[in-house]
Parts: C-alpha cells; sequence; structure tokens
C-alpha cells in the first residue's frame, strides 16, 4: 500500500476548533438531558449504546469461555441459558437496532437534507429517555437472575415453563420499540418534509436512503413486536392466552407475529449500515456511487421485501409445505437487491482513486464479511438445506457475519469516518488501521469455524457439546479473544483523541456530503444559513470547483 | 430540477419571508415557515396512526385466528355481552367523534368559547364512553368471567351453581366444558381488545384535559391549530377501532335465524 492519501488537515500551528459549536454552545448537565439538538442526542445515544456494547461483549465473552472445553464446567447449563438469552437481547434491542440510525444517522439526518433539526426534537429525546428506561428495565432484568427464553421469547417456553424474569425483559424490549419507532417515525417525515430547496429525492446521499428504508420497517414492524410481547406478558400473569396449546392457544400464531418483526428487524439493523458504506466507499475512491439509483431502490426493495419473507424462520416449525415453498422463493428475492448493492459498490471501486484510510478498511472488510453473510442465507432460504443447517451453529454464523461482520464493521466505519465531524478532531490514523486489521482477523478466526461446526451438526444454544468438535471451538474462543482487543483499541484511541488528535477542519476526506461544507464540529443549526443543493450527491467536480472559487477570492 | 430553479426556489422562499427573525411565536426554530411546521407535524401523526393499525392489527389477528377455531365458543361468549351498553357506548364514540370535529373547526375559525364547549362535550362523551365500560367490566367480575382474576369455569357449566348471580341473569344455559374453557379465550381476548382501546382513550382524555386548560388560556384560537387538529386525527382514530371492536365482540350471530 502506498502512502497515498485524501486527508487533507488545516495547519496544525493556527488551526482551532471553531469556539461556537454545538458542543460548546451550553454547558451543564441540563443543557444534555433537555437538549432538542440533534447532535446531542446522537451524543447520548453513543455513549448508551457503547455502554451496552460491553455488556453485551462481556455476555458474549463468557459464552465463548464456556465453550472452550466440551463439558459443562465454567457455568450451569441454566446460567449458559441465560447468558446467551441476555446477549442476545442486549445485543439486538439495545445496540443493534439502535446504533446506526440513532447515532450517527440522528447526527447526520438533518445536515444531510440540509436542515437545522430533526422534525421533532422533543420526540427524539422522548426516544433517548424511553431507551434510557428500557435499559434500565433490562439491567434491572440481569441483575434479579435474568431470563433465559433466548431473545426470541419462544412460546409456551416463555409462557409456562420458566420461572425466570419474562415479565421485566418483555416489558424492556416493549419500550425500547417504541424508542425505535420514534426514531424512524422522526426519520421519515424529517426526510418528507423537511429537505433544503433544490434537495430533490435523487439527490439525497444514499445514507439518507437506506435509512428511510429502515425507518418504514421501524414505523410498520415494531408495534406488532410491542403487542406480541403485551400479549406474552398477558399470558404470563393471567394464564390464559393465545400462544399456549394447554389452554387452546397457537404457539404457531407467536411465532408469525415475532418473526413479522424480527426479520425486518434484521433489515432495521443492516440498512443503516449499507448506508454508511455507499457513503465511505465513494469518499475514499472519489467515485459517484456506481448506479446511484439502483442502490437508492435497493433499499426501498429490501425493505418492501422483508416484510414477506418471515416465515423463513419456521420451517421447521410445522408451517404447510406450500407456504414453506413461497417463502423460500420470497426468501431468494432479497438476494437481489443485496447483490445489486454488493456489485454496486465494486464498480464503484473499478477505476476509482482509492486510499486506505480507516473507514475504508473497514468498508472493504464489511463488503467481503457481509458477502459471505448474504451467500449463506440463501443456503438458510432453501428449505432442504434449511431443516439441517437451522437449529445449529451454521445459523449463529450466518447470523454473525451479516450482524457482526455487516452491521458493527459498518458501525466502526461511519464512526471513524464522521469522527473528525463529530469532534473536530482526528483519530489517530496508524493504530486504527491496526484495530480494523485487528477486528476483520479476530472476526474471521470466531466465527469461520462456526459454519464448519454448523454443517457437521453441532446444535446452538448448548453449555456443552461433543469432544470431536474442541478443536474448531477453541479456535473461535481465541478469534473472540482477538475480536475483543479489535472493539477495545477505539474506545481507547477514541477516547484519547477527544483530547489530542489533531484539528480536522471543515472537510478533513474532501468529501461532498452537505454536513461536511459546514464547520466541525458543526453549529447547533448545523449551517450558518439554510444551504442550497444546486449539485447531484457525490459530484466531487463541483467540490473541485467550489474549493478553486475560494482559493480564488482568498 | 435545474440549478436555476432550485436557486430561484430559494430566493422565493426568502421573498415571501422578507424578515426572517419575525415568526408567530408558535413556530418552532427549525422549521422554516409555519406551513412546514403544520406539514410535518401533521404528517408525523398520520405516521404514528400507522404504528397504531399495527399495534392494534397484531389483536385483530389473533381474535380472529382464534375465533375461526372456537366459532361456537365465541358465539355464547358474545352472548353474554350487553349489546344495550354496547351500542350506547358506540353511540357515544360517534357523537363524540362529531363534537371534536366541531372543536378542530371551531379552533380554525378561531372561536375560543365554541372549542371549549365542543372539547368539554369531548372530554364528557369520553368519560361517558369509560363510565359504560365500567359498567360492563363490573357486570363481568359480578358473573365471574374476567380470565384470570376473577374466573370460575363453573359460571358457564352451571349457571345456577351461584344462585345470587343466576336471578339477575336467568337466561344463562348451561354450557360443555370444552365450549366454556374456549370461552375464557374469548373473554381473554375481549378484555385484551377493549382493555387496550379503553387505555387508548384514557390517554387521550388525559390529553383533552390538558388541551381544555390551554384552550382556557386561548393558545389554540390564534391560528396556530396544528395540535388541535393533530388531537383530532387520534381521537377518530380511537373510535374507528371501537367501530371495529363493536362488531367483531358483540355481534357475533345473533340473529342465527335470519
Amino acid at each position: 500500500m502506498s502512502a497515498a492519501t485524501i486527508i487533507s488537515l488545516p495547519d496544525q500551528s493556527t488551526a482551532r476548533i471553531p469556539k461556537m459549536n454545538f458542543l460548546t454552545k451550553e454547558n451543564g448537565l441540563l443543557s444534555w438531558l433537555l437538549t432538542g439538538d440533534h447532535k446531542r442526542i446522537a451524543t447520548l445515544y453513543l455513549v448508551s449504546i457503547t455502554f451496552f456494547f460491553f455488556i453485551g461483549g462481556a455476555l458474549a465473552g463468557l459464552i465463548r469461555l464456556e465453550l472452550l472445553t466440551p463439558q459443562n464446567d465454567l457455568m450451569a447449563a441454566d446460567t449458559y441459558n441465560k447468558v446467551f438469552s441476555m446477549h442476545g437481547l442486549i445485543m439486538v434491542f439495545f445496540f443493534l437496532v439502535p446504533s446506526v440510525p440513532a447515532t450517527i444517522g440522528n447526527f447526520l439526518m438533518p445536515m444531510m437534507v440540509g436542515a437545522k433539526d430533526l422534525a421533532l426534537p422533543k420526540i427524539n429525546l422522548l426516544s433517548w429517555y424511553l431507551y434510557v428506561i428500557a435499559g434500565i428495565m433490562m439491567i434491572y432484568t440481569m441483575s434479579v437472575g435474568g431470563v433465559d427464553t433466548g431473545w426470541t421469547f419462544t412460546t409456551p417456553l416463555s409462557t409456562h415453563y420458566l420461572n425466570t424474569h419474562v415479565i421485566s425483559a418483555g416489558l424492556s424490549v416493549f419500550v425500547a420499540g417504541f424508542s425505535s419507532i420514534f426514531t424512524g417515525l422522526n426519520f421519515i417525515v424529517t426526510i418528507h418534509k423537511m429537505r433544503c430547496p433544490g434537495m430533490t429525492w435523487f439527490r439525497l446521499p444514499l445514507f439518507v436512503w437506506s435509512n428511510y428504508a429502515a425507518s418504514i420497517l421501524m414505523v410498520l414492524g415494531t408495534p406488532v413486536l410491542a403487542i406480541t410481547l403485551v400479549l406474552v406478558v398477558l399470558e404470563r400473569t393471567v394464564h390464559i392466552g393465545v400462544f399456549d396449546p394447554a389452554y387452546g392457544g397457537d404457539p404457531l400464531l407467536f411465532q408469525h407475529l415475532f418473526w413479522f418483526y424480527s426479520h425486518p428487524a434484521v433489515y432495521i439493523m443492516i440498512l443503516p449500515g449499507f448506508g454508511v458504506i455507499s457513503e465511505v466507499i465513494s469518499t475514499f475512491s472519489r467515485k459517484r456511487v456506481f448506479g446511484y439509483t439502483a442502490v437508492a431502490f435497493s433499499s426501498v426493495a429490501i425493505a418492501i421485501f422483508g416484510f414477506f419473507v418471515w416465515a423463513h424462520h419456521m420451517f421447521i416449525m410445522g408451517i404447510s409445505n406450500y407456504s414453506a415453498l413461497v417463502f423460500s422463493l420470497l426468501t431468494m428475492l432479497v438476494a437481489v437487491p443485496s447483490a445489486i448493492k454488493i456489485y454496486n459498490w465494486a464498480f464503484t471501486l473499478y477505476k476509482g482513486s482509492i486510499t486506505f484510510e480507516t473507514p475504508m478498511l473497514y468498508a472493504i472488510g464489511f463488503m467481503g464479511l457481509f458477502t459471505i453473510g448474504g451467500l449463506t442465507g440463501v443456503f438458510l432460504g432453501a428449505t432442504g438445506t434449511d431443516i439441517h443447517l437451522t437449529e445449529t451453529y451454521f445459523v449463529v454464523a450466518h447470523f454473525h457475519f451479516v450482524m457482526v461482520g455487516g452491521m458493527l464493521m459498518s458501525f466502526l466505519a461511519g464512526i471513524h469516518f464522521w469522527w473528525p465531524k463529530w469532534t473536530g478532531r482526528m483519530y489517530p490514523e496508524k493504530i486504527s488501521q491496526l484495530a480494523a486489521l485487528t477486528t476483520f482477523i479476530g472476526f474471521n478466526l470466531t466465527f469461520f469455524p462456526q459454519f464448519i461446526l454448523g454443517t457437521l451438526g453441532m446444535p446452538r444454544r448448548y453449555a456443552a457439546y461433543p469432544p470431536e468438535f474442541q478443536v474448531l471451538n477453541v479456535f473461535s474462543t481465541a478469534g473472540a479473544t482477538v475480536l475483543g482487543i479489535g472493539y477495545l483499541l477505539p474506545i481507547l484511541y477514541l477516547t484519547w483523541s477527544l483530547k489530542y488528535g489533531e484539528i480536522a477542519g471543515d472537510n478533513p476526506w474532501q468529501a461532498t456530503g452537505l454536513e461536511w461544507q459546514t464547520q466541525s464540529p458543526p453549529l447547533t443549526e448545523n449551517f450558518p444559513e439554510i444551504p442550497i443543493m444546486d449539485h447531484e450527491a457525490y459530484d466531487y467536480e463541483w467540490l473541485e470547483r467550489q474549493q478553486r472559487k475560494e482559493v480564488a477570492s482568498v | 430540477m435545474s440549478d436555476s430553479t432550485a436557486i430561484a426556489r430559494g430566493a422565493a422562499a426568502e421573498a415571501a419571508h422578507p424578515h426572517p427573525g419575525e415568526h408567530p411565536p408558535y413556530q418552532r426554530h427549525h422549521f422554516e415557515t409555519v406551513g412546514q411546521q403544520f406539514d410535518a407535524t401533521n404528517f408525523a401523526m398520520w405516521l404514528f396512526l400507522l404504528t397504531e393499525v399495527m399495534f392494534f392489527g397484531g389483536l385483530f389477528a389473533s381474535y380472529l385466528i382464534m375465533r375461526n377455531w372456537y366459532y361456537p365458543a365465541f358465539v355464547e361468549g358474545s352472548h353474554q355481552l350487553n349489546i344495550g351498553w354496547g351500542t350506547a357506548n358506540t353511540a357515544v364514540l360517534i357523537i363524540s367523534s362529531f363534537t371534536m370535529a366541531m372543536g378542530v373547526w371551531s379552533a380554525e375559525m378561531r372561536k375560543k368559547g365554541m372549542l371549549l364547549l365542543f372539547l368539554s362535550l369531548t372530554w364528557i362523551l369520553g368519560m361517558a364512553f369509560l363510565g359504560i365500560k365500567t359498567i360492563e367490566y363490573h357486570e363481568k367480575w359480578v358473573k365471574h368471567h374476567v380470565p384470570g382474576l376473577n374466573w370460575s369455569d363453573s359460571s358457564f357449566l352451571n349457571p345456577a351453581s351461584d344462585p345470587e348471580v343466576h336471578k339477575d341473569y336467568p337466561g344463562d344455559k348451561p354450557l360443555a366444558p370444552e365450549m366454556a374453557q374456549k370461552a375464557e379465550m374469548y373473554f381473554f381476548l375481549y378484555f385484551a381488545m377493549t382493555g387496550m382501546h379503553a387505555l387508548h382513550m384514557i390517554i387521550g382524555i388525559s390529553i383533552l384535559t390538558f388541551m381544555i386548560i390551554r384552550a382556557r388560556q386561548g393558545a389554540y384560537t390564534t391560528g396556530h391549530v396544528t395540535y388541535v387538529e393533530n388531537f383530532g386525527l387520534y381521537w377518530h382514530f380511537v373510535d374507528i377501532i371501537w367501530i371495529f371492536l363493536f362488531p367483531l365482540l358483540y355481534l357475533i350471530s345473533r340473529f342465527p335465524n335470519s
């Protein structure tokens, strides 16, 4: 790799962080807790989801430690059930769902459409408070003994057979759901009604498009999960309900309702990540995203198809062969828009002037890992293979390739990419490149062996396993350790950079988005005056003309 | 849109508001115009109602499946409901939707007295609905028809087993054990659905109370009707939910021979 880089920082001896910005405008705890500023709320969200990420991560570490040996020795089997359930609940509802939309999305959405704030700032703040309340309820659940239903609340296990804290966990997810609904609702209204003059739909950055698609899913899907959890909690409380066959209920009905949300939920988690990758790939190859319109519509297509594939989680649950056939076919359809994205990113790279700064490293890692995760999804969408592979580690590996290899990589790409905008300071480049590499290696070491374990038939959700699986499990646990270091590094050097990082200036990446045309960190109202969008998205020639004009006027 | 028209549009927007500092007091700082503020909050309310449709949709889906499975028991359960109170409540809610619509109209016409009158009428009708619902719930409690809290199969197997109750409801016929058990499913759904609806009514009435206080201070009659209008949308939505609940719960096979 050559030393080529597009980073252009202001002269460090004279550069200063602008005195007036959203971080310094007001001081004191209350100015944060009562803020309506989307950038401050995004910051609050960033701190809270990082907190939950490390709890979820610690639980993941415990799972991998237990699986180091075939015997069930580190913890009791019941404890293991609780640990993996809490890991799933926390990671899905408290990290993955809000990760990109509520932090990076919250921070960027108004700036990208050229507005001063989201349409509903108070609702935005309410969303964070709901998240915090839900988080406290989840920590309460964990501290009084946890829940061991898995993150899926499977009935009648959850309503009838267990003595763990299903009710508080269910209510916690219910509240977290409303936090996510309000974020989605706010985004849709903002994108429809708050675009600046000249900002047509097809001039929006692709990050906005993909968050728009994810918001549709949040708004339409999450309420169904909410009512389902209400019914689970009611059934557990009054001992009669619609899910438990002992009372005449239908456990399949629960599965239908739950996956009606929870399948689209994986697109809620991954779509905003796609948006980040589009921005990063374009910036670091100095090219407009290839097939902009196709990439924009592929997000919406994923959102729409996403609502018609849920029963592929239920192939072994006794749904009819005909619906299995139809849902299998529909599942294959989702591969089309996903592939459109990957191909278009690849074509964006083609003949681009590529540089390999940290966000780009994460993005390229994303493309590889997401492709593997997506392709194995096609295996699982085919009914025959799915019946063999579901309930094995193959599913665990597939899900983690998409969610950790896909979503988490794109989250970190986004955090590094917009860190200079957010804080006004650069992260240290060399060590962060090392972290990106560590994450990639650690990730593959952790989860690739699980594909093999799955095809060999190792079932998921057990604390013990036959000794012949040990070698691969040791690889996986070793990988998890490396991965853990990969995640610890950013938190250390990003915190360090808050004080010691180089001053970034307005546009260190020479990127074209509106958010880069304002100061870093931005003003509370984002722009000195509402911008007028007079060029297409990702128009690097426009940026060049703009800079030449500036030089000329100086 | 070409560059020049975009700029022209921006210039036009500026021309319409030559003094950007002079906004009506109710315009929030991050909106460019009052029109944008109204559009955005109104659109947000419609989206919120969409989430509510999905929320109740889960309940309705569960209801329809259970009703298909246990139709005879649902007929028996439904016949336990008091159709008179149900009809009265439907009428109360429809009238309240009318008074609410009149409230929005009064706010638009800037008639403070009328607004207060119609909001108060809506409030009273909302409370009347909850009052009637309480009477109905109380009747179910007395008859031991509340699943989980006060339920007895024998009140269906042999209604005469509790003579105190039976003398008030002499028409109740004994049911087979299987039917009695599935009637519990019906009543579970009845309480879940009407309870969720009543919760929305309680939230609505609380907001209405707040709005009446604000309306007395003249908050909605100076041209800023967004809040009243959006609340109206919510109120009509809750009304519509009841319009579906009433036939689904009360009117199952009322006249089997006709």
